[in-house]
């Protein structure tokens, strides 16, 4: 692990709503390619984690270090464009827009913006769009080659795995250094849940030098693909180390069921 | 889906290639519409206008079932071009045969810059999410601002159809803050705040006439007056509104154009993306701020260069003309035609503005009878008469195999 680069690292995070510590004094470094898994019961701030770092909230107290810039006080935007990029728990995709709309969104920092472009240079326009639509039905592909054949199809018509895919997609077209996702089998079959992990597996044999961090209840999930896991209770980090070690960890069982 | 290129191949029944069949349902569609349109406007008792819009549900109803609106679309995504082309000649042909009927055409223009004013809050309402239930009032900012012009300065009348918009566009800018800084239906109250404000100031203003408004100068070109009708010896004869429903015509086409090429963008894209989830959009790199910002002054800018020409054709203006009421209206062309298409925005002004004319007796319960029809629409047919369809970045395009 010491050979590897640190890409992240975040010092003492805090957040409080009011009188809750959602997050207490979080310390937490991942290197660069790492998968790195977060685990903890409900309502110990995992969420609340990747939403402080991604500049929904505010630190309360803290800091991160994002590939060597200081990303504490950046905004959402400011955070992306640095190379941070997220799915949902509660996946948030635009339905009624089509597959194409949906992975383009998160390719926000190379779509050309202008005003003149857009509207009054059509025909470099159309050979920008193509450029687009290649890269991002070539990124499909890898997920799955009868997605890649309905990029005009509405998202809101796919199933649930279909819209992890795409939601993952989305975060992925823009290359991130570091990738967040937040309980990616939420309302998935066991079985679909596989198949979204072997996807994730095979993204990072393409993209070796993608970090992940994983939010993610299904243990096997954990066992399978992370290399490092962390696992936080009343937003406090209490174990860190391999699967193995924090599974068998006596405060992380005390945590999950209550007893010794 | 509409680009996939499988389809676009399949031999159809007939053996016609199933586009080009398409485009002849399509153009029958037009010639049918516009047949219709000059039937229903030549009607004088309201038992033929009552009998003709069965006629209208029942047609569409049929047509529906035939899957007759399944080629329409088709010919409209495959064949833009030739579509729009009759549509254009449609409403010529309209203009033509009614060329003597001044309340006619007056009528027909107004439609026209009812769109013209409907594409600037789709911008608005249809692509971002801002409401905007003030349009009426940045309708009145283009009307006074060319009032006063025309009044006051020898500037061409088409360069204050400009600055119409423009100033509609600098009023906006006042909003655009306390917009920005509310969310959702906290903004729509803004502006609702704004329409009253903007009437309480023009009926207090002396300058601007107070309460009983002013009379505005005629549009020109080239020297060439609007509020003239043309008369030639052999008798016959052009009423001067129909000048005005060509030029009204001309800007919206123009506008037309504009509102489908920011659809068409990645400024489209981005917009969509705001409407649709703020947060997420902000974690993919969107600025909200300049979205909305932009679309808001975008649409502002249209309805103040509809407000401008609707005040050279009235003739005359008042604060009644542009009250909260009428913002409703406009609200009400988009939500029934269908949020975000265009196309659906005529269908609207037609009902919205024709139907009381036609049927005097609903004239007093017209807003009744509008918000009626907008909760129906929103309860059985959320997404409007015309719902918009995916977005179709380049006509016609079908990728690589």
């Amino acid at each position: 692990m010491t050979d590897k680069e640190v890409l992240l690292s975040c010092e003492g995070v805090t957040r409080r709503f009011g009188g809750l510590v959602a997050l207490d004094d979080l310390n937490l470094d991942v290197n660069r390619g790492d998968i790195m898994g977060l685990l903890g019961p409900n309502g110990s701030g995992k969420t609340t984690f990747f939403n402080v770092l991604t500049g929904i909230y505010d630190f309360s107290d803290g800091q991160a270090l994002f590939d060597g810039e200081d990303i504490t006080r950046h905004r959402a935007q400011a955070v992306y464009r640095a190379g941070i990029a997220r799915t949902f728990q509660r996946s948030r995709m635009c339905l009624s827009l089509s597959l194409l709309d949906n992975i383009l969104v998160g390719d926000h920092k190379r779509l050309n913006l202008g005003l003149g472009f857009n509207l009054f240079r059509r025909g470099a326009f159309a050979r920008d769009f193509e450029r687009h639509f290649e890269d991002a039905r070539d990124l499909v592909k890898v997920f799955s080659s009868a997605l890649a054949d309905c990029m005009f199809d509405a998202v809101g018509a796919f199933p649930m795995l279909d819209r992890r895919r795409i939601e993952i997609c989305r975060a992925l077209i823009s290359q991130p250094k570091l990738l967040l996702l937040d309980e990616p089998s939420a309302g998935m079959t066991h079985e679909e849940t596989h198949q979204l992990m072997d996807d994730i597996l095979s993204v990072r044999e393409r993209t070796p030098e993608l970090a992940i961090i994983i939010i993610e209840h299904e243990m096997s999930v954990m066992e399978r693909i992370t290399e490092h896991c962390a696992v936080l209770n009343f937003g406090k980090k209490i174990c860190e180390g391999s699967y193995e070690d924090v599974v068998h960890n006596p405060q992380v069982r005390e945590a999950y069921l209550g007893i010794e | 889906m509409r680009q996939s290129p499988v389809k676009s191949s399949t031999p159809a029944v007939g053996g016609l290639p199933e586009s080009t069949r398409a485009l002849g349902v399509g153009l029958l569609a037009a010639a049918l519409v516009t047949g219709y349109a000059i039937w229903f406007l030549h009607a004088e008792d309201e038992l033929t206008v009552g009998f003709l819009l069965v006629l209208a549900v029942v047609a569409t109803v049929v047509a529906a079932r035939m899957g007759a609106f399944r080629h329409v679309e088709r010919a409209f995504s495959e064949h833009e071009k030739v579509m729009n082309g009759a549509a254009i000649c449609g409403v010529i042909v309209v203009a033509g045969v009614f060329r003597e009927d001044h309340f006619t055409l007056l009528m027909i223009a107004t439609v026209l810059l009812y769109m013209l004013a409907g594409l600037g809050l789709t911008i608005q309402f249809g692509y971002l999410g801002l409401v905007n239930l003030s349009g009426a009032s940045f309708l009145g900012v283009g009307a006074y601002t060319s009032a006063v012009m025309l009044e006051h300065t020898s500037v061409p009348p088409l360069l204050i159809l400009l600055a119409g918009g423009l100033m509609s566009a600098l009023a906006g800018c006042l909003l655009i803050l306390p917009v920005l800084r509310a969310k959702g239906h906290h903004a729509a109250v803004v502006t609702i705040a704004f329409a009253i404000l903007f009437k309480s100031f023009l009926e207090v203003n002396d300058t601007l006439g107070g309460p009983q408004g002013l009379t505005t100068g005629e549009m020109s070109l080239l020297g060439w007056g609007f509020n003239s009708s043309i008369e030639f010896a052999n008798g016959f004869f052009i009423s001067f509104y129909f000048k005005y429903l060509l030029l009204s015509l001309a800007l919206l086409v123009v506008a037309f154009a504009l509102t489908k090429r920011v659809e068409r963008s990645w400024i489209g894209l981005s917009m969509d993306a705001v409407r649709l989830d703020e947060t997420a959009a902000a974690c993919y790199g969107l600025n909200i701020a300049r979205w909305k910002a932009l679309g808001f002054t975008l649409g502002n800018f249209l309805i103040g260069i509809a407000g401008a020409l609707y005040a050279m054709m009235l003739g005359y203006i008042a604060p009644a003309n542009f009250s909260f009421g009428d913002s409703l209206i406009l609200v009400s062309i988009v939500l029934l035609g269908g949020m975000g298409n265009p196309w659906g925005l005529a269908v609207a002004s037609a009902i919205v503005v024709i139907l009381p004319e036609k049927l005097q007796m609903i004239q007093e319960y017209r807003f009744l009878l509008f918000a009626s029809l907008v909760v129906l629409i929103l309860l059985f047919r959320p997404d409007g008469l015309l719902p918009r369809g995916m977005r179709n970045y380049i006509p016609g395009w079908r990728g690589k195999a």
